[in-house]
């Protein structure tokens, strides 16, 4: 497992295989990519086999030998179980409006954070801390700014005369708000990260192309519209997939959030495979449902390779 | 991050608008930990009267829940296991990462940059797809309720990633510097050990920030594969031991988060420049 080139000598007067391997770029290039593509492969390539094979078998947790193959029962048993349409539809809801939120939101915080101000680091360490911050304990904290008896939230809103006398919103119990509640922490948590390629991409346009502009006499929108957004855009594509991917796939929110409930309402895929699969033990069945993000997946996948080339700002 | 305006508009309005609307960002981002270093001083009476003002201390400030967290639970052990799995996933992922990224960045020729997109894609793969399959390749291997499985699963996602943000860095270096110290003798891969790395240092630091970071926020694996409570890491032993039934200990649950989210944020606020840098200028020729 850990082999790497380490052990080669490479003392300059030395002739045998190992000063020549030292000195042949092509070789020396595999050798020292070797180990991490090995551990790639064994841990994700390998894996991701494993997914497939089970979702056509009828593995449990405590089932040992070797699995029969069922074919295709255990997709039948998803889409046909009435939790898996919702939850597909859930996923699609949190995954898209939450993206949506998340680059408007990047964007505009993007363009105030490129003027220089004093006190810069500490403002970039508040805004980063949701990203930073293990994201299961983030969301502790807004499970107790959520609570039902004690939220912040509610006592503030009723402060300001946001809310009435009769209103006292339960934010992880009532099947809308839920959903929104999961959506606002899923946004406060991936709204860093956009942030931070955006900016990126901003500030890696040349100086002299803003000036050439101005030169030129591009008035503020035109300039804006006309030189900025298409430069920046396949960096923000680039966020855009990657938030994409964290949305449809990630699980944490919800689960220390709501555990998908109530009545299911905040269940998405992830969730649901992971009760199936671990919880429930059906392993089989979780697998299946957890392929369905696959998909998805290898479409971000393809698009972000297409973008990276188009973001070669030379 | 170089802030360079054009210096068309500075209008005092303009620098306002500016100021609110960054205000009213950190408030979003920021209030939840704020809200955490409010709740872990408060007594608990203080917490749990719905009529008392929850943004001041109705009764004096207080220590207890800090003390039951370190005293009464398992947090201090927990902490140490997240910091114990990070140090060995760390070490691997320097050790498999580093001539990776400068494989891709220098000796992969024009297949680098597809190779180095290709390796960077598969840390997208979610541990949501691959958790299933996972926990029986942990019981096969015999590591099942053992950190060991974290150590040995965790690198998956930090090779791909780290040997992303090294093949930014190690691109950015002058080739002549190595090919000076060719001429002077080293070989290729002497040049690489005896100069490249020595200049590489703050990069290298860079990664073992950002693997350290992906370690502490892992949930998934550590949800699927540890079961006792002893050999919980933060992320995992908070939200599923420190929840009792219908028991909440607010105050200690608070200290919790904010204690493992702090440090290391201010670290990787000290780095975020060069990861950002890292991150694109592998994508930049």
């Amino acid at each position: 497992m850990k082999q790497t080139a380490g052990d080669l000598p490479a003392r300059p007067v030395d002739t045998g295989f190992g000063r020549r391997l030292a000195d042949d770029e092509k070789w020396l290039g595999r050798v020292m990519l070797a180990p991490a593509i090995t551990y790639i492969v064994a841990l994700i390539g390998f894996p991701l086999l494993l997914a497939l094979f089970y979702s056509v078998s009828n593995v449990t947790v405590g089932s040992y030998g070797w699995p029969s193959f069922v074919g295709l029962a255990n997709f039948r048993n998803a889409i046909g179980n009435p939790a898996f349409p919702r939850a597909l539809w859930n996923t699609l809801v949190f995954a898209l409006v939450s993206q949506f939120f998340v680059m408007i939101l990047a964007t505009i915080l993007a363009i105030s954070l490129q003027r220089e101000f004093r006190g810069k680091w500490v403002v970039r360490l508040m805004i980063l801390l949701p990203w930073v911050a293990p994201i299961s304990l983030g969301s502790i904290g807004w499970l107790w700014m959520f609570d039902s008896v004690y939220s912040v939230i509610n006592w503030t809103g009723r402060a300001l005369g946001i809310f009435g006398k009769d209103t006292w919103p339960i934010w992880l119990g009532q099947p809308t708000l839920a959903m929104g509640s999961v959506i606002t922490v899923h946004v406060w948590r991936l709204l860093p990260l956009a942030t931070v390629i955006l900016l990126g991409g901003l500030s890696g346009i040349p100086k002299d192309i803003h000036d050439a502009a101005q030169v030129d006499g591009a008035g503020v929108l035109r300039h804006h519209f006309q030189i900025t957004v298409p430069l920046v855009r396949p960096i923000a594509l680039v966020a855009l997939l990657f938030g994409t991917v964290y949305a449809f796939t990630d699980m944490i929110v919800i689960y220390v959030l709501t555990r998908g409930g109530p009545y299911e309402t905040t269940q998405v895929l992830s969730t649901l495979a992971f009760f199936t699969g671990i919880d429930g033990g059906d392993l089989g069945g979780g697998a299946a449902i957890a392929l369905f993000l696959f998909p998805v997946l290898a479409a971000c996948a393809v698009l972000i390779l297409r973008f990276a080339r188009q973001a070669e700002v030379t | 991050m170089a802030g360079e305006r054009r210096g068309t508009i500075t209008s005092p309005l303009s620098r306002g608008v500016n100021f609110g609307v960054i205000a009213a960002f950190v408030a979003f981002t920021a209030f939840p930990f704020f809200w955490m270093v409010i709740t872990t001083f408060k007594q608990t009476l203080d917490l749990m009267n719905p009529a008392n003002n929850p943004f001041l201390f109705n009764q004096p400030p207080t220590l207890t829940h800090l003390r039951m967290l370190f005293q009464e639970t398992a947090y201090a052990q927990w902490l140490w296991n997240t910091a114990w799995v990070g140090g060995i996933v760390v070490v691997i992922t320097l050790l498999l990462a580093v001539p990776a990224g400068y494989s891709l960045a220098r000796l992969s020729g024009s297949s680098g940059e597809q190779l180095g997109i290709g390796i960077f894609l598969t840390y997208l793969v979610p541990p949501t797809i691959l958790f299933i399959p996972l926990s029986r390749v942990v019981t096969f291997l015999g590591l099942t309720d053992s950190l060991w499985s974290l150590v040995v699963v965790y690198p998956s996602f930090t090779i791909p990633f780290c040997s992303w943000l090294l093949m930014g860095f190690f691109k950015v270096i002058p080739p002549d510097i190595e090919e000076a110290a060719m001429i002077d003798g080293l070989s290729r891969f002497g040049a690489f050990v005896r100069v490249v790395l020595p200049i590489s240092v703050a990069g290298i630091l860079t990664t073992i920030i950002f693997t350290f970071t992906l370690v502490t926020q892992e949930f998934v694996y550590a949800l699927t594969f540890i079961s006792s409570s002893a050999k919980f890491t933060v992320s995992v032993g908070v939200p599923t031991f420190l929840v009792r039934g219908d028991v909440y200990f607010w105050g200690s649950m608070m200290a919790a988060c904010f204690i493992a989210s702090f440090p290391i944020a201010i670290l990787y606020n000290l780095f975020v420049d060069r990861f950002i840098a890292g991150f694109t200028g592998g994508a930049v020729k």
